[in-house]
């Protein structure tokens, strides 16, 4: 018994199937985004704008420990070094912390800092209102430079973190002209 | 419709003959045979790049080939033996029997069947031409993890295509089988009648189409990654290359059960046959198959539990994990109770699927040691890994397929072949195929690391054995050519029936079948399964 509409009509749903899984597959992208957004799963860093930052309370009580570290990826020819090792924060308050970065080559570099924060928990309150990994950096040949990252603890932060990471990459920027891939 | 055109004239049988035969071929039969050819020649392919492997890994130290070279073999090992020899093989099987045990004439879409066949050698031609290439062979592994997989030289476009190509490929085949299954079965065919092989095929079809196009996904990100500056894997851009793994194995577990479920629907038919019983418990093996399906796409994570996942994340794909094991294990308890007080018979199918169930069983074990997260941290990228998955997919898929082969040689070629030889190649294979893998759970667990060419000299000892077992193996495996040869040019004729237990449409046929198989619709009885 062959059902010649049905073959054709399984077909097209077959193939209309198959075109949205592979839309899903791109989906999940966005859809990962989000998820680690929500969860600070990645370590991607928060932001904190004027309005909330005036609207900050110092809790005086509490300290966390802010460790620095500084990484460059393989093919970038940069030094970068944290200027303190350690800084105690009281939740709600700004501070300021400097890193300074030096190219190392004879010839004009894009560098792209992309932060990571350890415990990732810990990444949804630290809150960053300025950093030099906002936007790219450029370095003249032997060019050295001070970069500064300016942010606060959110007060709501889980009072098991006592201490937490942020660790910087710089890569070589992906507007960068002459970047090998 | 051609399917419609082939019913009118197919009294007459007539065929085309010569080369036109095979390159034009939209005969089920003729394009299930390129599909089992094809696949046996790119076990031999894969087959020979394990050889090099387990001859480097003889001893400690570089003996025969540098580093490189050593990864491209493990990663292009792998792509061949699982897109070029058990998915072929077991799309061969679905041509060559889904239209005669569910009694149609042919497949529902012949001529895209001759192209989702002629696209395999097309895909492998630009795969293994890479060999050839400046900068080798793909050699990041056969995940192809970004970045390594980024610094593929001129190979990498390649890669690309031919993975775009071996989904395409098996997305047709896969639609190609629904429709027939939904469309063509004869009059009585229930779908609560259907050979389990034809069940788990449909189900096997839907996760090749849920799953190939995510596959497809992942890699054109790495392809516009590398060439068009997009930056989905790239932590410079914005990036994740951890998204990867999650795309890719949302893909990669449910591909597992693609390549072990067309497995599960052999035994289902051979354990029936030589315990001369219906299968036990019918019902629950379809609604098993199709909850291991389901359940694939949730357990994804337990490839990544090292990356860094939350532990809510962790205990969530451990639990949907061990789940899996439950259909598997009433699977496995219906085979058993299937043969429990039958009249069973040791033909060398038998044998086969004998010794994929108890070795299969100890691969699914090794597999539920790998689903504890806090154990799979030592574990992970271990050989107790290469040991766990080729428990269930050599001793496991390719046993299965051997049985298979052995199970329908006479009906496909009317001769009945060597049972004396065919037994031999049995115990052989079985014998070296555990020499050659039960020692990789130790290595495993004593640390040595996967994917590396040289190791600590402690590892030395099992190593050895283990590469002896593979050289013993393969060698072994010609056997089986020789075999399937000598079979097709004779032998004692074959009945229609062959084997005695046997049920279903297709040993009603002749062996072998006509050209065109069900000229007129058979009727389908209850009485025709039973015993
Ligand atoms: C009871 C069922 C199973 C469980 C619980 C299970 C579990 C796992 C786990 C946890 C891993 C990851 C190990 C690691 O990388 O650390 C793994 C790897 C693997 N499994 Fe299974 N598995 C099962 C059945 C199967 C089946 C039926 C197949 C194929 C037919 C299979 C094929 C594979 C493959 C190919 C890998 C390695 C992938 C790679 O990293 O290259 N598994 N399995
Ligand atoms: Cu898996």
């Amino acid at each position: 018994m062959i059902k010649i509409g049905g073959i054709k009509r399984t077909t097209v749903l077959l193939t209309l199937l198959t075109v949205v899984m592979f839309g899903f597959g791109y989906a999940l992208v966005p859809l990962y985004d989000v998820f680690c957004e929500v969860t600070g799963l990645n370590g991607k860093t928060a932001r904190i704008y004027g309005k909330e930052a005036s609207k900050l309370v110092v809790d005086k009580e509490r300290f966390v420990t802010i460790q620095f570290d500084s990484n460059i990826n393989g093919n970038l020819a940069w030094k970068l070094k944290a200027d303190q090792k350690f800084l105690k924060a009281n939740p709600g308050k700004f501070y300021v912390a400097t890193y300074t970065v030096e190219n190392m080559i004879n010839e004009e570099i894009v560098g792209q800092a992309i932060p990571s924060v350890t415990p990732q928990i810990a990444s949804l309150y630290l809150k960053k209102a300025e950093c030099f990994c906002f936007k790219s950096q450029v370095l003249k040949p032997g060019e050295k430079k001070k970069l500064t990252v300016r942010f606060e603890i959110d007060k709501d932060i889980p009072k098991d973190v006592e201490s937490l990471t942020l660790s910087y990459t710089f890569f070589r920027a992906l507007k960068d002209k002459k970047r090998v891939s | 419709m051609s399917t419609k055109a082939h019913a009118d004239h197919d009294h007459h049988d007539h065929k085309p003959t010569g080369i036109k035969r095979w390159l034009f071929s939209t005969n089920h039969k003729d394009i299930g045979t390129m599909y089992l050819v094809f696949s046996l020649i790119m076990f031999f392919i894969g087959g020979s790049m394990a050889m090099i492997i387990r001859a480097e890994l003889f001893q400690p130290g570089l003996q025969f080939v540098d580093p490189q070279f050593y990864n491209s073999m493990v990663t292009v090992h792998a792509l061949v033996m699982i897109f070029g020899a058990i998915m072929p093989a077991g799309v061969g099987l679905a041509n060559w029997m889904i239209p005669i045990m569910i009694g149609a004439p042919d497949m529902a879409l012949p001529r895209m069947n001759n192209m989702s066949f002629w696209i395999m050698p097309f895909a492998f031609a630009l795969l293994l031409g890479t060999f050839f290439m400046e900068g080798g062979a793909p050699a990041g592994g056969w995940t192809m993890y970004p970045p390594l997989v980024l610094q593929t030289g001129k190979a990498f476009p390649f890669l690309i295509f031919a993975v775009h190509f071996l989904g395409i490929s098996s997305i047709m085949g896969a639609i190609n089988i629904i429709a027939t299954v939904f469309n063509m079965r004869a009059p009585g065919m229930t779908l609560m009648r259907l050979p389990l092989f034809v069940w788990t095929w449909v189900i096997t079809a839907f996760l090749l189409i849920a799953s190939m196009p995510v596959l497809a996904g992942a890699v054109t990100m790495l392809l516009t990654d590398k060439y068009f500056g997009t930056s989905f894997f790239n932590a410079a851009g914005g990036g994740d290359p951890v998204l990867f793994q999650h795309i890719f194995w949302f893909f990669g577990h449910p591909e597992v059960y693609i390549l072990i479920l067309p497995a599960f629907g052999i035994i289902s038919q051979i354990i029936p046959t030589f315990a001369r019983k219906p299968l036990f418990g019918y019902a629950s093996m379809v609604y098993a198959t199709a909850s291991i399906a389901i359940l694939s796409f949730f357990v994804w994570a337990h490839h990544m539990f090292t990356v860094g996942l939350p532990i809510n994340g962790e205990l969530f794909f451990m639990y949907a994990t061990m789940l899996i094991a439950v259909p598997t294990g009433v699977k496995v308890f219906n085979w058993v109770a299937t043969m429990w007080k039958g009249a069973m018979t040791f033909e060398t199918p038998m044998l086969f699927a004998l010794a994929f169930v108890i070795l299969f069983t100890i691969g699914g074990f090794s597999g539920l040691m790998l689903g504890i997260t806090p154990v799979d941290f030592q574990y992970h990228d271990t050989y107790f890994v290469v040991a766990h998955f080729h428990y269930v997919l050599l001793t496991g898929a390719v046993f299965a397929l051997m049985a298979s082969a052995y199970y329908w040689l006479p009906k496909w070629t009317g001769h009945m072949y060597d049972e004396k030889l065919a037994k031999i190649h049995f115990w052989l294979s079985a014998i070296f195929a555990n020499v050659l893998f039960f020692p990789q759970h130790f290595l495993g667990l004593a640390g040595m690391p996967r994917r590396i060419p040289d190791y600590s000299v402690q590892f030395a000892d099992f190593n050895m054995v283990s590469s002896l077992g593979g050289f013993a193996y393969g060698i072994s495996q010609l056997l089986f050519v020789y075999i399937v040869i000598k079979c097709v040019l004779g032998g004692k004729k074959a009945t229609g029936q062959v084997w005695e237990g046997a049920r279903g449409l297709e040993w009603t046929l002749s062996s072998p079948p006509p050209y065109h198989s069900f000229t007129k619709s058979p009727k389908v009885t209850k009485a025709l399964m039973d015993y």
